[in-house]
């Protein structure tokens, strides 16, 4: 196979300089995590390679080590010094995030950082020119060591960023300094303010990086670099400006704002920390340095940051969960509607052949066009487009499902139609084939009646919009082999989604959680409560959208639909489904989709008061306690494996206030015995329906 | 391999057949070339498919054509491309200004490429010439073209409402969410009087080819996969049709026109057959009149006897039998793909017909025609 020429050709690509195979001599020392070598210009290459681990992380014992590194860089009497990384995927991800986990002691993580800094300090003093080799990933802490060098190399596909602020804090090893001095320092704080990442081309327009070349050059390039012959673009005018306190108050000024509408400082301190820390120090880089190690203490030990850590912790977990090994190449969806065309799409997006079926071609025309949009929108180069259209195949005649490794069923909520397909398809599958549901209300038992091989029968339940909701629950019933399952669970790793394991039951886990919050949120409606004021609870508890707006979103006649399901399928008491929401359906105000529903909806968004009541926290607790309530019982009925598992689920799939760690935390730390407390109160006032589950006396302490 | 017929290549697509193979997703590995025999360059991949497994080099051949005339460019003349290059050549500042200075508003004049494609540099007459040529010789008058073209639009018509093209007309979507499932250049309210008061396209004001009774010019892709008995037995595949003979003629260019009756005797020939044996045939329709102008030399002893050197007239070709469901009239002639697709439609409507028996033909610019003897399995 050609394919095989560049396979072998390609661990030759990466430029390690002396490290190579049958380069340079032999190693200047011994470390666990770091080589060095001298190459035959006289230049160090210091490559990082962490030991037991695919990607380059900075902990105490890697920055220990380093220390030891550069006092032999200082006593070689190199003409310099290049810092690159040996692992494929990209040069530092950032700081372990292990050793932020439960830091309770700011005064502890202070001493820590101090001795980081040192390190860091003495790399950014070496005498000699430093140049650091930058290809993929270069977040973080990996950002600020790269900021520590003199100059900067990078690779097409380089990566750099400062995604401190998505964990609650912002960069802790000198990088708020080092990167104002840098570049200009509004790009700068904006970076570190929404932790987005900017790509070779862009980080070199910035000036961050002082090159963009392909690893064929990069001997080339340090070559320049140490020999002083890179001409770097220096921001040096703004960079010398922002020195100014009073130019630094006017912009952060307008700073505070943007970061507080989209984050309140009370539940993301984080942002306002930075703004702080840079508005009051930003013209002296030593006592900014101090600062931002005692800001970053004080930012790590706070719940928002430890929360956000465990949410990056139970995203890793989930990770996990698809881990297994799947080779299928071929994708066939059946029914492009919103959904199946969005998966398909995705999926082709992700490398995968996707053959996708309809009985009409309409859909799968608008299915075409919208995955056009979407790769438009998040694609860097224009064949990426090109290749991910070429991979989404619309199959008139559902001849894909012959060499299909993995069949999605995406069509509507009817068993009978269900039924009729598979019996259509599961002759011409292959018998190794996946044949995996979409549905999110027809129990999966009944929908392996019939079926010639039930075990190969799977839900793979996605989230819209598909391409932004990364967790999709992993449907199972008691007929599905578990290779089956795991092999879904490794499809999803390979599409970059979160599998949530779940046992077949109405509403699942997700939709089941969420529909109490969207009924009680009617019953306040009818109570009078105005919609924004509503919404304003659910928002002001930290979800990212409130019950109503999330209902129109939705779809009323899907909200109906499913509460009926539930309501029929659960022991449960619910609320009852008001009659003027069913006339509401009836008249076709069905919420966003119809430009009106219990909101009125222009351009894609809803029309709201701007003088509403405040909600009470009573309204607050009426429509996330619910919640809670079902995470409980799901818990309790073994639907879905452990607390981490619902939290996880939770947060991914409706964005619950990540900043309180999932609805299964936000209970501990709130106090189990007191929502108990609240929930009796309720049932008493408001209705049977919020007697609380028998699953939170059962809740292990 | 993967061959593909392609007279347009543009040059962002340099050999389309390769670019093609791999956004199929064939892999790397899969070796593609292009050809270009002209209007012949479908029916061409097809031939060169069918000697390589038969010469046993391949077993399973992609073979297709292709063009996109939508897409021709515009081009610039060889004294703006002189200039162009003198400018980019001229090394001082004196060079510089002079290579400014020899430029003249004439070179902002595109040449469309179109319009050269289709014209014969050889005898220098346009395709559309070629057909008033043959349509002279052979007496046909413009009424008669007319109504060919009607008949041929009729046709088409009736088999697309017909479903006549399901599972051989693939539908295409754009990026945009714009669907494509029909071939739109058919008339069906088409007559001989609104025929009648279109104006000669190509040679006014008494030619007879019009616009009408024309090919269109137009975009078109099609694809057949070739395979040899081991291919079959491999695969499991249900083939549709064996290919058993092929012959390329050449002629005046002039009167390409006739090139199917050339080609297409010679296959008779070979396999000792008549006209009537022939169960349907696939004619491209370039031009209504250059249709009849084959079927009247067919039927013209002197013509059968001097130049095919058969013992007299060949025969009245069954009007009934051939280009059952329209032409190239309706449909349109992607130059690089009308010979794959008449092969392939050949196929379809034999198979639906029961027939066994098919020849698919063309003529070709530049004095030249291509048949394919084809039987149904």
């Amino acid at each position: 196979m050609a394919q095989q020429v560049w396979k072998t050709l390609e661990p030759r690509n990466l430029e390690l300089g002396p490290h190579a195979p049958d380069g340079g001599e032999g190693e200047l020392g011994s470390w666990k995590h770091w080589k060095l070598r001298r190459d035959e210009d006289g230049i160090l290459w210091l490559l990082f390679d962490k030991a037991g681990s695919s990607a380059n992380t900075l902990s105490q014992e890697v920055l220990t080590e380093l220390d030891d590194v550069l006092s032999k860089v200082e006593q070689a009497g190199a003409k310099g010094l290049v810092l690159r990384s040996a692992k494929p995927a990209g040069f530092i991800a950032g700081a372990d995030i292990g050793e932020l986990r439960d830091a309770k002691n700011a005064t502890d993580i202070e001493g820590r950082l101090a001795r980081a800094h040192a390190v860091v300090d003495r790399l950014d003093q070496l005498r000699l020119p430093t140049v650091a080799v930058i290809h993929g990933y270069c977040l973080g802490g990996g950002l600020e060591i790269a900021l520590a060098c003199d100059y900067r190399i990078a690779t097409d596909d380089a990566s750099l960023g400062f995604p401190e602020v998505l964990l609650g804090l912002h960069p802790g090893l000198g990088g708020t300094v080092r990167s104002i001095r840098l570049v200009n320092p509004i790009e700068a704080m904006s970076m570190m303010l929404t932790g987005r990442t900017a790509r070779a081309r862009r980080a070199k327009a910035l000036g961050l990086v002082d090159a963009v070349t392909q690893e064929r050059h990069v001997r080339g390039a340090v070559k320049a670099a140490v020999a002083g012959e890179l001409k770097a673009r220096r921001s040096n005018l703004l960079v010398s400006l922002f020195r100014f306190g009073p130019a630094r108050a006017l912009v952060a000024k307008r700073m505070r704002t943007q970061a507080a509408a989209k984050a309140p400082p009370a539940q993301y301190p984080a942002p306002s920390a930075l703004i702080d820390l840079w508005e009051k120090h930003g013209g002296d880089a030593k006592a900014m340095q101090r600062a931002e190690v005692s800001s970053f203490a004080q930012l790590v030990v706070g719940s928002t940051a430890q929360n956000l850590i465990r949410v990056f912790n139970l995203r890793e977990k989930l990770k996990s969960l698809a881990d297994g090994k799947w080779d299928g190449k071929r994708v066939h969806v059946i029914g492009a509607g919103a959904m199946g065309g969005d998966i398909a799409a995705w999926c082709a997006w992700r490398g995968f052949t996707v053959t996708l079926a309809d009985m009409k071609a309409e859909p799968l025309a608008s299915a075409v066009g919208r995955a056009a949009k979407l790769y438009d929108k998040i694609a860097h180069r224009r064949i990426d487009v090109r290749d991910a259209l070429d991979r989404l195949i619309p199959d008139v005649r559902g001849e894909g499902v012959r060499s299909a490794d993995l069949v999605i069923e995406a069509v509507p909520e009817v068993l009978d139609l269900k039924r009729k397909v598979y019996a259509g398809i599961e002759p011409r599958m292959r018998a190794d084939a996946i044949l995996a549901t979409n549905t999110s209300s027809i129990p999966l038992d009944q929908l392996s009646e019939g079926l010639r091989r039930p075990q190969r029968l799977i839900g793979l339940h996605f989230f819209n919009p598909v391409s932004r909701m990364q967790l999709v629950e992993v449907i199972s019933h008691p007929k599905a082999a578990p290779e089956v399952l795991a092999a879904g669970r490794a499809f999803l790793g390979r599409i970059d989604r979160l599998p949530a394991p779940v046992k077949s039951a109405p509403g699942f886990l997700v939709n089941r959680a969420l529909t109490p919050y969207l009924l009680e949120a009617m019953v306040l409606f009818n109570e009078g409560v105005k919609p924004e004021t509503i919404d304003a609870a659910a928002v002001g508890f930290g979800m990212p959208v409130g019950p109503i707006e999330l209902a129109d979103e939705v779809g009323l006649d899907i909200c109906m639909h499913v509460a009926e399901t539930l309501k029929a399928g659960l022991e449960r008491k619910m609320p009852d489904i008001p009659n003027w929401l069913r006339e509401k359906v009836e008249k076709g105000e069905l919420g966003r989709k119809t430009g009106k529903g219990l909101y009125e909806w222009k351009d894609g968004k809803p029309v709201k008061a701007t003088e509403v009541a405040t909600p009470t926290g009573e309204m607050t607790n009426r429509l996330i306690l619910p919640m809670l309530d079902v995470c409980v019982a799901c818990l309790r009925e073994g639907i879905v494996a452990d607390e981490d598992t619902i939290d996880g689920a939770m947060i991914f799939a409706t964005g619950f206030a990540p900043f309180r760690g999932g609805p299964m935390h936000y209970a501990r730390q709130h106090g189990v015995a007191d929502i108990c407390a609240t929930l009796v109160r309720f049932s008493q006032r408001y209705g049977e329906r919020f007697f609380p589950d028998a699953g939170w006396n059962k809740l292990t302490p | 391999m993967v061959i593909l017929g392609c007279v347009s290549v543009i040059a962002d697509e340099m050999n389309p057949a390769r670019i093609a193979a791999l956004r199929l997703g064939m892999g790397e590995a899969m070796p593609a070339f292009t050809v270009q025999i002209n209007c012949g360059s479908g029916m061409q991949s097809i031939d060169t498919g069918f000697r390589y497994i038969q010469e046993g080099i391949a077993d399973l051949v992609l073979a297709g054509g292709a063009d996109s005339l939508s897409h021709s460019p515009l081009v610039y003349s060889r004294r703006a491309v002189e200039w162009f290059a003198a400018l980019a050549g001229a090394r001082s500042l004196g060079a510089r200004l002079k290579a400014i200075a020899s430029w003249r508003p004439s070179m902002l004049k595109p040449i469309i490429g179109l319009e050269r494609g289709l014209t014969d540099p050889i005898v220098e007459l346009n395709m559309g010439q070629t057909a008033e040529v043959v349509a002279h010789v052979f007496n046909i008058s413009r009424r008669d073209a007319d109504q060919f073209a009607v008949e041929s639009q009729l046709k088409l018509a009736r088999a697309q409402k017909d479903g006549h093209f399901a599972g051989e007309l693939e539908p295409a979507f754009d990026r945009n969410g714009k669907t494509y499932d029909f071939d739109d250049g058919v008339r069906p309210d088409s007559s001989v009087e609104s025929l009648a008061k279109l104006k000669p396209a190509f040679e006014r004001p008494w030619g007879k080819v019009t616009p009408g009774n024309s090919s269109q010019i137009t975009d078109g892709a099609s694809w057949v996969i070739l395979a040899s008995e081991a291919a079959v037995q491999k695969y499991g595949l249900t083939p549709r049709a064996v290919i058993v003979d092929s012959h390329w003629s050449a002629l005046d260019p002039s009167i390409m026109g006739l090139g199917p009756v050339l080609c297409s005797t010679a296959l008779l020939k070979r396999h000792g057959l008549t006209l009537d044996e022939i169960d349907l045939w696939e004619l491209n329709e370039a031009f209504a009149a250059q249709v009849l102008a084959c079927l009247a030399a067919w039927a013209d002893p002197v013509f059968c006897r001097d130049v095919l050197h058969l013992d007299g007239a060949a025969g009245v070709l069954d009007r009934g039998k051939l280009n059952v469901d329209g032409g190239a009239i309706g449909l349109g002639h992607p130059v690089g793909a009308s010979g794959n697709r008449i092969v392939l439609h050949l196929i379809n409507a034999m198979k639906r017909l029961g027939l066994k028996r098919g020849i698919a033909t063309e003529c070709i610019g530049g004095g030249q025609g291509g048949a394919m003897l084809i039987e149904a399995v």
